[in-house]
């Protein structure tokens, strides 16, 4: 269970979130979605841990682990994965390298025997096969000269291999056609489990016919104006986010932006 | 939040402790500071040396006279003044030299234990001869009688000009002449000691050798000489290592390495250098002023060159290679690290003398801390060099932001048939890298270690196996390189 508390945070002194309250539990998946400039990507650096972000209030509690408290690597030696949305590219590294220094960084804090080369290597290409991308990929530096949907295909084997028990996907859609969409959306889905919860950060709906969210946030202001069912990403596509600016503030004040 | 910043996971990284800084204490043979014909006298008759030496020396020092030191390096420093240097020191030893491992002085045994070069028969490295040069003189060289068995020759310089003195004489100064420059006419006027290499005609030598260049009196520079002949069809893999203790004092090591390849011969010359660099405030450190350079005087021959440096608080070096024969082809692979206040201007130069010559320059640099890092290169050409092929890529890595890069690439073509490519990239190590390898469990300092390492691998590559590890246990990298 992931409890955010009234969480404030900023980036170069300026306000981004302004006590956003969420609760995420075990196994469920969350949509977020919100205008750009909401705070959507803000939220999920923050979860991760990115230093450049700094929570100014607020808590996260994850299973009763102060979140915040951790640095970045031992939030995802934890089991915190954050799919980005612009995956970085490593010149000089091969992916083959850093995915095994990831794997086992991880295995290494949970109490698990490290993976040799043959282990890992079976491991990986099964979870290659899987989200469809070639082993070549394998054996490049890490993101260097993949297009957008190899990147994000990368970004789905790192999560299948780290196996996190929470999930945060920025934007994963973001430069996706339809094909790549849903081979990631695929990807995504075939990782869904009872232990494992998932925050699916997304600006359009789309996404959402094929990971199918238990339910659905709109951030706007750096807080949560409203939570619902699935049916509320559709109501957000047939009105667009300017319904929600407009009676945003209303919404907040009534329902107290408690999902 | 209480994680820690990406600039200190960076800091940690980038300060390292210099490990070889320890000094050893012993009773030295010392010549007094300053330079003079007399003390150019001294020297030569200290190693008794015959008279057509103390004559090259001394040509060679009239010469230096009326030279100036070169001043267009990007580096920055006060001026040295070379009579305050100590030219020789020796430790002393009740005899004129040990004949076997058993009279050498069993501290200067335990220093290089120390530095991880045993020279102790049951001890030695596995498959590498080892020649281990202290101060000013060569200490031991192991495994001379099994390479005297094909016919090497593995000594001291000072016991080449004893033994094989019509070798030196032939081949003495005819790569780097005395005049060639400021330091290599320093170098030949006062060189004390350094390793002598002699691979005769088809004699592939079975072991690689290495010298150890160990800097240990206080005040002294280190001016040593390595000679390296292959004969037709020979070839050999040499590699050298050099630490320092760490003194608040700057040193001069100008050193002066000549290599010749006849018809068909390959040398492959390895250097790690750990010279050591001066304080995090840029106090104290080596200036390191070498000459090196490789004549690929036969046909088909092959002389490569291959660098890690990341000590001497200035480095200033261009390991080269005249390609006079037909089809001859030169290398140079380099990685050069500066930080702190660590200055290098390094490169190479390739001449293009002989038909359908070949050479590459691959060089990788790495700024951090304050440092600066010039990679200067020479690609030329000349008018008979028909089909001359040159490739050349240049790269820089940047950590942090006060440190700088640059280049400057020279490229002469005479002759209408060349190819001669460059390349060029600067990176930077990026809060974004750092961050999305940390988001994966990956600790920073793994993370930078990963980067930099991968950043070099083409010219680890190039190195001996031995080497390579040590290489990249420099640059704080610890590789389990079982993958990819």
């Amino acid at each position: 269970m992931l409890k955010i508390n009234n969480l404030h945070a900023a980036v170069d002194g300026k306000a981004i979130l302004m006590g956003l309250n969420l609760e995420v539990g075990s196994g469920e998946v969350h949509a977020i979605m919100g205008p750009n400039g909401s705070g959507k990507s803000t939220l999920a650096q923050v979860l991760a841990g990115r230093d450049s972000f700094t929570v100014t209030d607020g808590s996260v509690d994850w299973d009763g682990t102060d979140l915040l408290a951790l640095p970045a690597e031992e939030r995802a030696r934890a089991g915190l994965f954050l799919a980005f949305q612009y995956p970085v590219e490593i010149p000089g590294v091969s992916n083959a390298y850093f995915l095994k220094a990831a794997v086992n960084a991880v295995r290494r804090h949970r109490g698990l025997p490290e993976y040799d080369a043959m282990d890992f290597l079976a491991r990986v290409k099964a979870e290659m096969k899987a989200v469809g991308m070639k082993e070549e990929f394998l054996y490049r530096s890490v993101n260097e000269g993949f297009s957008g949907g190899e990147k994000k295909r990368n970004e789905v084997l790192q999560m299948a291999l780290l196996e996190p028990r929470l999930a945060v996907l920025d934007e994963t859609d973001s430069g996706l056609d339809i094909d790549a969409l849903k081979i990631v959306a695929e990807g995504v889905n075939r990782l869904r489990s009872p232990e494992r919860s998932m925050i699916v950060i997304t600006h359009y709906q789309r996404l959402l016919d094929y990971i199918v969210p238990d339910k659905v946030h709109v951030l706007s202001q750096g807080r949560i104006v409203r939570s619902g069912g699935r049916e509320l990403a559709l109501e957000l596509e047939a009105h667009g986010y300017g319904w929600i600016d407009a009676d945003g503030k209303a919404a907040a004040a009534a329902s107290g932006a408690r999902s | 939040m209480n994680a820690p910043t990406r600039n200190e996971a960076l800091g940690a990284f980038l300060e390292q402790d210099y490990v070889a800084g320890f000094e050893t204490r012993l009773e030295t043979d010392t010549v007094p500071k300053g330079l003079s014909e007399d003390v150019i006298r001294t020297i030569s008759a200290r190693k008794g040396e015959p008279e057509w030496l103390l004559d090259w020396r001394l040509e060679a020092y009239r010469h230096w006279l009326t030279m100036t030191p070169p001043l267009w390096a990007a580096v920055q420093f006060p001026p040295v003044d070379f009579q305050d240097i100590v030219y020789y020191s020796a430790p002393k030893s009740k005899t004129d030299g040990p004949k076997s491992l058993d009279e050498v002085d069993p501290e200067l045994l335990r220093t290089f234990e120390k530095l991880g070069v045993p020279l102790h028969e049951r001890a030695r490295l596995a498959g590498v001869a080892v020649d281990a040069v202290f101060d000013s003189v060569s200490v031991a060289t192991t495994f001379k009688k099994e390479l005297g068995e094909h016919g090497i020759v593995f000594c001291s310089f000072s016991e080449a000009v004893k033994e094989h003195p019509a070798l030196v004489r032939q081949y003495l100064g005819t790569v780097v002449p005395p005049g060639d420059n400021f330091y290599a006419a320093l170098n030949s006027a006062v060189f004390s000691d350094g390793s002598f290499v002699f691979i005769p005609k088809g004699v592939k030598c079975p072991m690689e050798l290495s010298t150890y260049f160990r800097i240990n009196a206080r005040d002294t520079g280190q001016f040593e000489r390595t000679l390296i002949i292959a004969e037709e069809g020979a070839s050999v893999s040499y590699l050298e290592g050099c630490t320092a203790p760490m003194r608040d004092e700057n040193q001069l090591h100008a050193a002066v390495v000549e290599l010749i390849a006849l018809d068909d011969a390959k040398i492959k010359y390895s250097t790690v250098q750990n010279w050591y660099p001066g304080d995090k405030d840029g106090k104290g450190g080596i200036y390191n002023f070498v000459t090196k350079r490789g004549d690929c005087r036969g046909a088909r021959s092959h002389i490569s060159w291959t660098q890690v440096e990341t000590g001497s608080a200035i480095t200033w070096k261009y390991p080269s290679v005249i390609l006079r024969g037909d089809d001859s082809v030169g290398d140079f692979h380099s990685v050069a690290l500066t930080n702190n206040l660590q200055q290098a201007d390094t490169g190479t130069k390739m001449i293009h003398m002989g038909r359908n010559t070949r050479s590459t320059i691959l060089s990788k640099g790495i700024s951090a801390g304050r440092g600066s890092n010039t990679f200067r290169g020479l690609v030329r050409v000349t008018p008979k060099a028909e089909g001359a092929r040159n490739y050349t890529q240049c790269d820089s890595l940047l950590i942090g932001d006060r440190c700088a890069a640059h280049t400057f690439p020279t490229i002469e073509v005479r002759h209408p048939t060349a190819h001669v490519e460059h390349e060029a990239t600067t990176s930077r190590i990026g809060e974004d890298q750092l961050f999305y390898a940390m988001q994966r469990g990956i600790s920073a300092e793994d993370a930078v270690s990963m980067i930099v390492n991968g950043f070099c691998r083409e010219v680890f590559k190039e190195l001996p196996m031995e080497f390579a590890v040590e290489a990249q246990k420099l640059l704080g990298v610890s590789l389990e390189g079982s993958v990819g």
